[in-house]
């Protein structure tokens, strides 16, 4: 025996929708095809649950959400390294606290969408910081350190050399080296 | 933000190395497409030609015909190159040619190993931190990173 079936497309894709939104505690609408209307945010946690259980059926959220968060963690970090006084808590507690969001879904989306940890970008940011402090200001590595937080010069010169396989020293050279010969081009 | 391809060109003159380096890219987990250019003459055409210029380019220091440092000199005298990172790399090198490379605007020194993990994950890297470059818009003048004499341990 055959049977022989007539789709109406736009109703299946609503009535599951319906269906797994109805399994969470969110109040929303359906506006037209393909767009959901949520009264409030929703939770990292409840994002990530509800693409996989609509990926199910081949529906993926059109949105770029975990950017917004990487962009919302990006946003925490540089304010708080813009800080003259960098808060004494622990970075992973800051981070979640800013954001409201548990450090591990946190951590999980910035990995996914930048391809290096949340220490990392920070470690990054940093050693631009002391780049800066270094080529434009002129201050001496001991006046940086102390500005930057890190607990000995020797500290700041291991992992500014980890990162940029330099000395502090060599590296301030070498730049104006490179500024005096853009220098005389121009 | 959304992270769009990384666009790499690399030139490089001997055959064989243009396949070490392919199969290790081709081993990378962030999405790319890589050009490939056979020396200097045939880089510098090509990007003149190219509308869409990559995000970063590796360069062989010693080429026939127009060298590594040649092409990375008129690379920088090109204001139209000017967000394009310059990575440039070589078996054998003296300090002083690093520097050299480093005043003339190079972005990245890697003193090439033959050891495909090692070459993997100093490529590996370079590659997700010029990322942040890419995205972030990290100040370029100061963008120089050394592997010359470090052995890279740092994110991953």
């Amino acid at each position: 025996m055959k049977l022989y079936l007539s789709y109406n497309f736009d109703k299946a894709c609503r009535t599951i929708l319906q269906e797994q939104l109805d399994k969470f505690n969110f109040k929303y609408t359906l506006e037209g095809p393909g767009i959901v209307h949520f009264a409030d945010s929703m939770p990292m946690h409840d994002y990530k649950l509800l693409q996989e259980q609509l990926q199910h059926y081949g529906i993926e959220i059109v949105d770029n959400q975990k950017a917004i968060m990487v962009q919302k963690i990006k946003g925490a970090i540089l304010a708080m390294l813009a800080e003259k006084d960098m808060p004494q808590i622990k970075i992973s507690t800051y981070l979640a606290m800013q954001l409201n969001e548990n450090y591990r879904t946190l951590s999980n989306v910035f990995n996914e969408v930048c391809h290096i940890s949340i220490e990392s970008f920070i470690i990054i940011q940093k050693i631009e910081k002391v780049k800066q402090l270094l080529v434009n200001e002129s201050l001496s590595l001991t006046e940086i350190s102390f500005l930057m937080n890190y607990s000995s010069v020797a500290h700041l010169s291991n992992q500014f050399k980890k990162i940029t396989g330099f000395n502090p020293t060599v590296f301030q050279k070498v730049l104006q080296n490179k500024r005096a010969l853009t220098n005389n081009i121009n | 933000m959304d992270p769009e391809k990384l666009y790499i060109l690399l030139a490089e003159d001997d055959q064989d190395d243009r396949r070490f380096f392919k199969k290790v890219f081709d081993s990378l987990k962030i999405t790319h497409t890589l050009s490939m250019c056979e020396d200097g003459l045939e880089l510098m055409a090509y990007l003149d030609d190219t509308h869409k210029l990559p995000h970063i380019i590796f360069l062989d220091i010693s080429m026939p015909g127009k060298s590594g440092m040649e092409c990375l000199k008129a690379i920088r005298s090109n204001s139209r190159y000017r967000d394009t990172t310059v990575a440039m790399y070589s078996s054998i090198s003296s300090e002083d040619t690093v520097e050299e490379a480093f005043v003339f605007g190079a972005n990245i020194f890697i003193k090439k190993p033959n050891d495909f993990d090692k070459l993997k994950k100093i490529l590996t890297e370079v590659t997700y931190i010029n990322w942040q470059y890419v995205t972030d818009g990290l100040n370029r003048e100061n963008y120089m990173i050394n592997y010359y004499t470090n052995v890279p341990d740092k994110f991953l």
